[in-house]
């Protein structure tokens, strides 16, 4: 607009087609950029909306509180599966939260040049390792040896899953930890180890929480390394030796399946899991914006 | 060589981490830090081995079926367990096509996306679309599986029996119109998918790019498009890029929600409205009925070809990505 302004005269007659032509130009950019924008955004109303529709009609007291019944009987519920995924993703949780945080502080608080670089980079192509594969080496790994499917290979899968994400989220925390605070610890002559646990840890564990929140919720929401490592279950198990049922994986055996009872279960387990995942996200949000308001 | 170094010391002053003090108290380390360094050393190396253990047991149970296909595996293009036959290319290529199709239209909406959040929406509005693409990302791929069963693929059926018979003279619409799921469904899905994912990714990298850069080039009278399309998009290609290909390390791993609307079927597909086979889908689907030693061995190989395919992809993608943000910091330090 300021070129218009300064162009006076002739100049101003001669260039005032190329503009508005540049300004065409630059309405239908904005134009396209605010469409892709309203289709992303919509997608997400259009697919959360529908989940909580169907699901919100099918959930029920005794979809939660019962046991599947035989298939094509109506009634039953998916009580088996909620118990199942929380013992699984709990036993995952158990096994990658130490190791995940003992690596990010080695990674932060032990500058190595080379294992710090070499672990935080295979970190991050970890994450990206198909969940399918997971299964297979969680199969390979377990199952093959033991012979049995089993909600305890489940957790290794779902640890295998958790490590990188814990670890990445974690080293990032720690890394936003003023150095002042490590200085006046060590000032006072608390070791670098107590400095660590009592000092760094503390100031960064809203962080770290959501850090594993967000990785717990994301492993409750895998069904592909389930399938052959937890393997479902249609009975209450509570043993983590054999196979156990866990919530995507019951969404996804139900939804294929060809009874319509089973259909509207799986939209119903789809809600319970979908709101695990709003709460996670909301939650993290909230801890990192009050984080942002200091 | 130098970049390492470079990095140590900067990460080393910008963190003010503790590692600086031991060799100091050298003399007289106390046992409990060198106890403490050593057990967080050992998770470390733990992630290491980790790793090592994920291909060394991939490895180990493919062998049977690495000694008795070789890599004839990745070329055979019969899945029959009956004949104890197995070969990889139809749902390798079946992989490949629906990932395509989904960088196709993931790829556009995306970066158009990632722009207007980036540049032309009003700072105090940003969270509030940015927030529900962070979301996106974050559904379990269970859940797009379920609502691309049952509410996109009918959708999809009436949009192919349309194009079916008002262009099914173009070949790759001359399909059967009739299932619904297949190539062009599981496609959809993924980009669905994707999307969000390419979204975030791009609008950091395109925030990255330094303001000055963009007002120099309205100072000299540019329109904000010009200025974004001449400065902003050329400077932020590199992380794009990078982007765009984590986005299909994503759609090539994908797994449910393929399996549940992109049909299945062993065969090379000839139009968009087949119903094929992905590498992860196959897997999926075949595994429980897998009955004897080699089958599973089969199924395990094909696992260990999507890791290693995978891994490329997202090796590809740290590195540029990486890359990026390096200069990014550098130029904002």
């Amino acid at each position: 607009m300021s070129t218009a302004a300064a162009n006076t005269g002739l100049a101003h007659l001669t260039t005032d087609r190329r503009f508005s032509r540049r300004k065409l130009v630059e309405r239908i950019a904005v134009g396209g950029a605010v469409c892709c924008t309203a289709v992303t955004v919509s997608l997400l109303w259009i697919i959360l909306g529908y989940v909580i529709y169907r699901g919100g009609r099918a959930i029920n007291w005794e979809l939660l509180t019962a046991l599947p019944t035989p298939p094509g009987d109506p009634g039953g519920g998916i009580a088996n599966a909620l118990v199942g995924s929380l013992i699984v993703v709990a036993l995952g949780a158990v096994m990658a939260v130490p190791i995940s945080l003992g690596a990010a502080i080695f990674v932060n608080e032990f500058p190595s040049p080379r294992l710090g670089r070499a672990v935080r980079f295979l970190a991050e192509v970890l994450t990206g390792v198909p969940s399918i594969v997971v299964g297979l080496f969680a199969y390979a790994l377990i199952v093959q040896p033991t012979g049995t499917f089993s909600g305890f290979s489940g957790a290794v899968a779902y640890a295998f899953i958790m490590v990188p994400i814990i670890m990445i989220s974690t080293h990032e925390a720690l890394r936003r930890v003023p150095p002042s605070l490590r200085e006046a610890s060590l000032a006072l002559g608390v070791p670098v180890w107590r400095t660590i646990l009592w000092v760094v840890l503390p100031i960064a564990s809203r962080a770290l929480l959501t850090g594993i929140l967000l990785a717990v919720a994301r492993a409750l929401g895998e069904a592909a390394p389930m399938l052959f490592t937890a393997f479902g279950n249609p009975f209450w198990n509570l043993n983590p030796a054999k196979p156990m049922a866990t919530v995507p994986h019951i969404i996804y055996t139900y939804a294929t399946g060809p009874y319509a009872d089973w259909h509207d279960k799986a939209w119903g387990a789809s809600f319970v899991l979908l709101i695990v995942v709003l709460i996670t996200s909301l939650l993290t949000r909230a801890v990192l914006r009050s984080k942002a308001d200091e | 060589m130098k970049h390492e170094v470079q990095a140590a010391t900067s990460s080393g002053s910008i963190n003010g981490t503790l590692g600086w003090l031991l060799p100091r108290q050298a003399g007289s380390v106390r046992l409990g830090d060198r106890l403490f360094q050593l057990l967080v050393r050992m998770c470390s190396v733990f992630i290491i081995l980790l790793a090592l253990l994920l291909v060394g047991d991939l490895f180990r149970g493919s062998w049977e079926a690495i000694q008795h296909f070789g890599l004839r595996f990745l070329i055979g293009t019969t899945w029959d367990p009956v004949a104890h036959e197995f070969g990889s290319l139809p749902p390798a290529v079946g992989t490949l096509i629906k990932s395509l199709i989904a960088l196709m239209i993931a790829v556009p909406v995306s970066i158009g996306s990632a722009v207007f959040i980036a540049f032309y929406i009003p700072k105090s509005l940003r969270s509030f679309v940015s927030y529900p693409i962070e979301l996106l990302a974050g559904i379990p791929s269970i859940i797009f599986g379920l609502w691309g069963l049952f509410i996109m693929v009918p959708v999809i059926r009436v949009i192919q029996i349309w194009l079916k018979a008002h262009f099914g003279w173009i070949p790759i619409f001359n399909g059967p119109a009739v299932y619904g799921v297949g190539v062009l469904a599981g496609g959809i899905m993924l980009a669905i998918m994707i999307t969000p994912i390419i979204t975030a990714i791009s609008r950091d990298i395109l925030l990255t790019v330094p303001r000055t850069q963009i007002e120099a080039l309205l100072a000299l009278g540019a329109t904000k498009w010009e200025a974004i399309w001449k400065v902003a998009l050329p400077y932020a290609r590199t992380g794009l890029i990078g982007a765009v290909i984590l986005g299909l390390g994503r759609s090539i791993g994908e797994t449910m929600a393929v399996t549940m609307v992109g049909g299945n079927n062993f065969a090379l597909p000839e139009t968009l409205f087949d119903p094929i086979h992905s590498m992860a889908s196959l897997i999926a689907s075949e595994f429980a009925e897998a009955t004897y030693s080699l089958y599973v061995s089969a199924l395990i190989y094909m696992g260990l070809v999507l890791f290693g395919i995978t891994l490329i992809v997202s090796l590809l993608a740290q590195v540029l990505i990486w890359r990026l943000s390096k200069e990014g910091f550098a130029i904002l330090d």
